[in-house]
């Protein structure tokens, strides 16, 4: 079609068509996208009369069995026609139906819907339904659930228009509407809508002037495919995605502390750079880590299981955030992948759509294998990058080398052990018998027990038994003594619970013990320990905690389960000279808050032996001495060995061995500690997921379910054993999901024209909208399937077809014939989103770092801004150098304070899925880009390229900023307005330099040398202007 | 209203451009010219609801959360049995099955009352005698000792009492009441948010989402006046740049977006540049706001603050200066009334950070009698156990305190009760849904009507639930 004849059909509509055109229109536009059923035409149930029932009738006579009404359901066929009782629709027969009597009915007490739901049919939908039975009242599924065949391509009467068969179905439409689609946009528009829609960026000016001049057929094609094949490509994806599975940096509620799960992000920027098929994506993400022999790539990418909201606020309880969290995860999945709301579920059956509390909890229990913390910081995995895992086997193999060394055989190093052993035995012997048992004088405890002296010399406890105890034993010496340890001796008593050693449950916790001296009737002077040492400690009670000074710590020895003796050793630091006559006092406090944990029987014994001796022997471990014990020849293998490695282990003789060993392990330490960690799917025994009645989580009463899909979808194959998250991924993915193929379609049909086919992207339900070009829809769902779940070659289809290159350009009359851009004779216009906003400021600059992929980085953000984070309380501290200016995508994204120019350019906070951002224009948005340092340093920095790069004079300079900011000629009056700027400005800042210094400084990048500052900050004013326009944050 | 969203309410701006690009650029340029005459657009058109659904009482909101969760039991309900049963254990029958915070697991025990009420006013309301100032005032206060609601940790309580609901990413009220009746202030946000942060314990985290619009138009989110640095967000002008200078930028793009319309009459660049000229006022009369030069000393007194000190007072003081500018919905934050520990001192250090400022904002209000038509909140997320932890109280959902005063409230009354230990309320429940309910009614809003359609549903404020508290209506 030329352009003529174009004109030539719009004005060939009369002014009375028009307005009738235009009545009809608005009419629907609530709805029906003006496909406007003719009288003649056969009414369409699931076009024409279900989203009456859905938004009339469902609240009271639909799915949700608690509200239903008269056992009336107007969601499924046979709730309506195979209902007991007098039938309420006849088919062909509207005046004998009793759904017709009770709509029209003049009486508040018979008329449906009743006045008190709020509720009420226009006469427009009264007629439908009327006609609707009059032509038998024929029924279909709900138009999403019924899986998408491959319509006919329609034919057109404009042949040549099309391009591909996206053109064919929407041209098909306008004809029907006597509508003709607009001319295609100029070159700029198209190359700059291409640069935004695929990569998120501004193209060049030179690459927008190559693009225009370049004539030839398959120009634009050569351009769609160098940008699909650009690893941008990813980022601009990944910006959508990360929206709809709620990527943050941070985990949300309450401190909303940090967490490592950049890898996933960067996973789906690859895959999308990769074109990973959608169908291998999906599967990857919910279960990647299920996946036989699964990649590193696939366990991060199983890290979209993790990517929920947690808590870490102390007094939350387990169970309620393992019942948020389950249900998170229900939310999120059904949306990004099926589009429906199953979230109303958690609480009762859903109102409008077919889908039950029972489908709500059987989908939880899928993921009832996911290990978690329900309250506090999430494990993180790491995940070493391949260059990492080869280092690591490398030196893991230097390793094993180095170890065989050091346990080689060695005759002249054996024979030394052989004296080693003899000598330490020595030792120990002497050590052994060095011991004088102690003989009590007195003896008494603080809070009540009575302790009574044995044969043996032991004391055992009797009487009350205190939760806390403090024992005092002091005896005098008959002759002079070096006091130089102290052995304590835990015994056993049959009396005892268990058999064991205290009158508690066996154990004790013996939380410090002090030792004290006096000369006749002097001071007592205190003794420090220098060491402890015992034959057994329990985890988390060394007997180190006996001598540390703190009260509540202590030695205990799992008494409860092990009755056996214990001993330990206690050396003073300072070995006192005592005379004969000085008295010794011992206290054995018991203050842990385990009650009654008190030694229940104990001996005391104290030696001169020199304490350095002692400190060697009680280092030994415990199996050297058994070893020892035993005379040479009848030693086990095992405990020829045990001497063998701790000699090899602490001799001087091996030590060049030892080293190595010991710098190998620090190595494989270090770089163990250098892999990035991240969140992850990990696997486990499954909880049991019960119906939650009202969604209430204290609630047990509910039934058990087993994982499961939605019974009014597909049902899962046939598996082995309880199905699992990957039988869940694959069944999305299979080719009968009627759901999953189209919500993808119908969301990278947003991003291509702004709006869905479906305009509801998070609801392919009843109560969302009907599809604007229902076959367009399944065609293109059936395609992608085909395809391969091929990302870019829809893609690529979409931004081939004429619709898509259409002007965005709304004349008078299109505007009023269609203002919401249903039939899509045109393009759309929108804002950028949030971080292409930036992006663009900072290519436009040369700011912009091409880095793909890393950590989130931290832009500039006011101080403060985390002012009320706490637990603990932070500070965002800006990123220095390249960081700085990284794409907005990779800012760092904290959902309780996410950074305030991304929220006021509409970013989502990510706590749940945004299918759709909303695009707002606010003030607060002009504030951001008038006065966020990243935009004055932005044009600061694009004010030096100015002057550098744009030529000599004032307006050729200008010239250049336009090229580079718009990527176009400065229009004539635009000129005088800039430069009358400029020179004000340059005029202003010459007599107060100062002024201009300071507007220099803001930001990091230095300032250029041997630009006046006057010249470089009016242009900085001029380069703000540019920045700021509407259509330079426009995409056309 | 879905589509409204979708639109950007482009829908009534196009009606308005549609006859706009018509005229031409002639027209255009002296339609420009008008908007330099200073006929100043509101940042705001009226809300959604173009009529209210009846007669308000109230024509805006004050709302002042004491977060952290204030003790109902040291403040305004005032329990001579938990005195008495000090130190005994809590009886099972009201804690057994009870959802439980920090005190999960351990012995649940009385904890008394740690300072004394008494009768105040001619009402003789009985108030803690840690709110002396409050008891001055008590004649005009409606406290409400019945309240209950549905979370038991301070991130999902807020979220429950500012969106109904425990999901994040719903529309908090404030939203939701500029969303509906639009602002009547002509260059300040609609919905404002103030933090102050109290200095005797442990300051909990408040999370933006509290003031978040959800899935409402995002220009709805409340925006935070803050105390140190930019009052609001990129408020100031860049280092170098004096306002006239910003002016000379501002209007360069205005006139370079005014090309661009007269070249593709789109209606988005012209609210763009509405909106440009909107942030221009912003950044003249947020200053002006904030500047208390012109209060005098007296009003100071009253208040007890320090120009520019950040404190409670002086948002306070700041709330009637918003009040009086026409913002719809003003709440303000004070962080500190978590006592899990030491509550006896705390909780007066916290009280004696709020209590005369509040009895001033009344007082102040009244002289200039605003208090009839602005409805004033004083709430925590949730209250405390009778039970004790240590020395203070954990956190509690079944029973707790909160008063309001002003607009279509019934002065010097106290309202429903709790058990004999302050447990459970047990007469005349108030569910935050019903307070919700409640305060839309006295806007003039049937709380069942405000709705917006989001994932096929119409959602409201109040979920499924609220009942308007008739008995508490003037």
């Amino acid at each position: 079609m030329t352009n003529g004849s174009r004109a030539c059909l719009a004005r060939g509509l009369s002014r009375m068509r028009w307005l009738c055109l235009l009545a009809a229109v608005s009419f629907m536009a609530g709805r029906l996208v003006g496909q406007q059923p003719q009288p003649q035409d056969p009414i369409r149930f699931n076009r024409d009369i279900r989203p009456i029932l859905a938004d009339k009738c469902f609240a009271c006579h639909g799915p949700d069995a608690n509200r239903r009404e008269a056992d009336l359901r107007f969601d499924r066929e046979e709730g309506v026609f195979a209902r007991p009782g007098p039938p309420v629709i006849q088919r062909g027969d509207p005046a004998g139906s009793e759904l017709v009597r009770r709509i029209r009915s003049e009486d508040p007490d018979e008329r449906m819907p009743p006045p008190s739901s709020g509720k009420s049919l226009t006469a427009r939908e009264i007629a439908l339904l009327e006609r609707w039975i009059a032509q038998g009242a024929a029924w279909e599924d709900h138009w999403s659930l019924i899986p998408p065949v491959r319509p006919p391509v329609p034919q057109v009467d404009h042949r040549d228009w099309p391009v591909n068969p996206i053109d064919s179905f929407v041209l098909h439409r306008l004809e029907q509407a006597g509508i003709s689609p607009s001319p295609e946009a100029d070159r700029r528009t198209l190359i700059r809508r291409l640069y935004f829609d695929l990569l998120g960026l501004p193209p060049s000016y030179e690459e927008v002037e190559a693009f225009v001049r370049d004539s030839r057929p398959e120009a634009y094609e050569e351009l769609v495919d160098r940008l699909l094949a650009s690893e941008h490509y990813g980022e601009r994806m990944a910006v959508y995605w990360l929206d709809l599975v709620r990527y943050a940096d941070t985990g949300g509620y309450h401190s909303d502390n940090h967490r490592n799960v950049y890898p996933y992000r960067d996973y789906v920027i690859d895959a999308f750079n990769r074109n990973k098929p959608f169908d291998q994506f999906t599967i990857e993400q919910i279960a990647g880590d299920l996946l036989p022999g699964a990649t590193r790539e696939q366990r991060i990418a199983s890290g979209y299981n993790r990517l929920l909201q947690t808590t870490e606020e102390g007094g939350a309880q387990a169970k309620e955030y393992m019942a948020k969290y389950a249900a998170d995860r229900v939310r999120n999945t059904s949306v990004i992948w099926l589009g429906i709301t199953m979230g109303c579920c958690e609480c009762h059956d859903h109102k409008y759509d077919p889908f039950t509390m029972r489908d709500f909890y059987s989908m939880e229990a899928f993921f009832a294998d996911l290990q978690e913390k329900a309250v506090g910081r999430q494990e993180e995995t790491p995940v070493p990058t391949a260059e990492q895992e080869a280092l690591l086997a490398e030196l893991q193999q230097k390793l094993a080398a180095a170890r065989a060394e050091l346990d080689a055989p060695d005759q002249e190093r054996d024979a030394r052990q052989q004296q080693w052993e003899e000598r330490l035995w020595e030792q120990w012997t002497a050590a052994a018998q060095s011991w004088t048992p102690v003989r009590p004088a007195t003896w008494e405890a603080r809070h009540g027990t009575q302790l009574e002296l044995l044969d043996d010399l032991s004391l055992r406890a009797t009487g009350p038994n205190p939760d806390k105890e403090i024992y005092e034993i002091i005896w005098e010496l008959e002759q002079p003594l070096r006091l130089a340890a102290v052995r304590l001796e835990a015994l056993t008593d049959p009396t005892f619970p268990n058999k064991g050693l205290s009158r508690a449950n066996g154990n004790f916790v013996l939380t410090e013990v002090e030792l004290a001296y006096r000369q006749s009737s002097g001071e007592w002077q205190t003794v420090a320990w220098s060491s402890a040492a015992a034959d057994y400690e329990q985890a988390g009670h060394p007997v180190a905690q006996a001598i540390d000074g703190k009260p509540d710590t202590g030695w205990a020895v799992n008494g409860h389960q092990r009755a056996e003796p214990s001993v330990a050793w206690f050396t003073v630091r300072e070995v006192p000279e005592l005379p004969a006559g000085a008295q010794i006092r011992i206290r054995l406090r018991h203050e842990s808050r385990f009650a009654g944990h008190n030694l229940g029987r104990f001996r005391l014994a104290i030696s001169s032996l020199d304490t350095k001796v002692f400190e060697t022997l009680t280092a030994l471990p415990v199996e050297v001495i058994q070893a020892l014990k035993v005379v040479p020849e009848e030693r086990s293998g095992q405990q020829r060995d045990v001497l063998r490695t701790y000699f090899r282990a602490t001799a001087v003789e091996w030590q060049a061995e030892r080293q190595r060993v010991a710098e190998l392990e620090k190595q494989i330490a270090d770089l163990e500690a250098s892999f990035p960690r991240t969140l992850v799917s990990v696997s486990g025994p499954p909880r049991t997921i019960r119906i939650l009645p009202r969604g209430n989580w204290l609630d047990d009463s509910g039934e058990v379910v087993e994982p499961n899909v939605p019974a009014r979808l597909p049902r899962l194959p046939e598996v082995e054993g309880r199905p699992t998250r990957l039988d869940f991924a694959r069944w999305l993915v299979s080719a009968d999901n009627p759901l999953t193929a189209r919500v993808f379609v119908n969301r990278l049909w947003m991003l291509c024209f702004g709006y869905g086919l479906v305009r509801t992207p998070d609801d392919l339900g009843t109560q969302g909208e009907w599809p604007t070009h229902p076959e367009l829809l399944d065609w293109l769902a059936v395609e992608f399937r085909e395809s391969g779940w091929n990302v870019k070659h829809l893609h690529k289809l979409i931004v081939m077809s004429r619709t898509y290159r259409q002007s965005s350009e709304a004349g008078e009359q299109l505007m009023a014939l269609d203002p919401q851009n249903r039939l899509l004779a045109r393009q759309n216009r929108f804002r950028l989103d949030a971080e292409f906003v930036r992006d663009t400021a900072l290519k436009i600059s040369g700011l912009l770092s091409p880095r793909v992929g890393g950590r989130s980085v931290k832009p500039y953000q006011p101080a403060g801004y985390w002012a009320n984070l706490n637990f603990p309380k932070r500070e965002w501290e800006n990123d220095v150098g390249e960081n700085q200016y990284r794409r907005g995508l990779y800012t760092y994204w904290c959902r309780t304070f996410l950074h305030p120019a991304m929220l006021a350019l509409d970013a989502p906070s990510r706590e749940e899925c945004t299918a759709m951002r909303p695009r707002s224009n606010t003030p607060l948005q002009a504030l951001v880009l008038l006065n966020d340092p990243e935009f004055v340093e932005a044009a600061r920095v694009f004010a030096a390229r100015i002057v550098t790069h744009g030529g000599a004079t004032a307006g050729e300079r200008l010239r250049y900023a336009v090229r580079c900011a718009l990527q176009r000629e400065p229009r004539p009056g635009e000129q005088q307005v800039l430069l009358e700027l400029y020179e004000k400005h340059r005029r202003e800042y010459a007599a107060e330099p100062q002024a201009a210094q300071q507007l220099l400084q803001v930001g990091q990048m230095s300032v250029p040398q041997g630009i006046p500052v006057e010249e470089l900050a009016a242009w900085t004013s001029v380069a703000r202007v540019l920045l700021n326009l509407h259509e330079t944050i426009t995409r056309y | 209203m879905f589509l409204d969203e979708l639109l950007g309410s482009a829908v009534t701006r196009r009606t308005f451009l549609g006859k706009q690009a018509a005229v031409g650029i002639a027209a255009l340029a002296s339609l420009l010219e008008a908007d330099r005459a200073g006929a100043g657009q509101p940042l705001d058109v009226p809300g959604v609801l173009k009529k209210l659904h009846h007669e308000p009482r109230a024509r805006r909101v004050i709302w002042l959360t004491m977060a952290g969760g204030p003790s109902h039991l040291e403040t305004f309900d005032y329990k001579p049995k938990l005195a008495q049963m000090h130190g005994e254990p809590m009886p099972e029958s009201l804690t057994k099955g009870q959802p439980i915070a920090q005190l999960q697991g351990q012995k649940l025990t009385c904890f008394a009352p740690q300072h004394p009420f008494k009768k105040w006013g001619q009402s003789g309301q009985e108030i803690s005698t840690i709110f002396p100032h409050l008891g001055s005032v008590a004649d005009e206060l409606c406290i409400i000792r019945s309240m209950r609601t549905e979370a038991i940790n301070h991130d999902p309580a807020h979220t429950f009492m500012n969106t109904g609901t425990l999901i994040s990413g719903r529309p908090s009220m404030g939203s939701w009441i500029w969303y509906g009746l639009g602002s009547d202030s002509q260059d300040l946000p609609g919905f404002i948010v103030m933090v102050s942060t109290g200095k005797s314990g442990q300051q909990q985290p408040i999370a933006s989402r509290q003031w978040h619009s959800g899935f409402l138009p995002s220009r709805y989110q409340g925006v935070q006046l803050r105390s140190k640095g930019d009052p609001v967000l990129y408020l100031s002008n860049p280092a170098g740049v004096t306002t006239s200078r910003q002016q000379d930028v501002i209007e360069a793009v205005k006139k370079l977006n005014a090309a661009e319309l007269a070249v593709t009459g789109d209606p988005e660049v012209s609210t763009r540049i509405s909106q440009y000229e909107m942030a221009f006022r912003m950044q003249m009369s947020v200053p002006e706001l904030i500047d208390l030069r012109d209060e005098t000393q007296a009003t100071l007194d009253m208040y007890g603050c320090t120009p520019g000190d950040g404190s409670f007072a002086s948002n306070c003081l700041l709330a009637r200066r918003l009040a009086e500018r026409g913002v719809r919905f003003i709440q303000l934050y004070h962080r500190d009334w978590d006592h899990h520990g030491n509550i006896k001192k705390d909780i007066q250090v916290v009280a004696s950070e709020v209590d005369q400022a509040c009895a001033a904002l009344i007082r102040d209000l009244k002289q200039r009698s605003m208090l009839e038509d602005t409805l004033i909140v004083f709430a925590g997320e949730f209250g405390r156990t009778p039970m004790a932890q240590g020395n203070g109280r954990d956190h509690h959902m079944k029973g707790f305190s909160i008063w309001l005063a002003g607009g279509g409230i019934k002065p010097g009354i106290t309202y429903g009760a709790t058990d004999d230990l302050g447990y459970n309320a047990v007469e005349n429940v108030v569910h935050v849904h019903d307070l919700h309910a409640t305060m839309l009614h006295l806007l003039g809003v049937d709380h069942t009507r405000l709705t917006y359609k989001f994932q096929g549903r119409d959602f409201r404020l109040t979920d499924v639930a609220g009942e308007v508290v008739h008995a508490i209506l003037a």
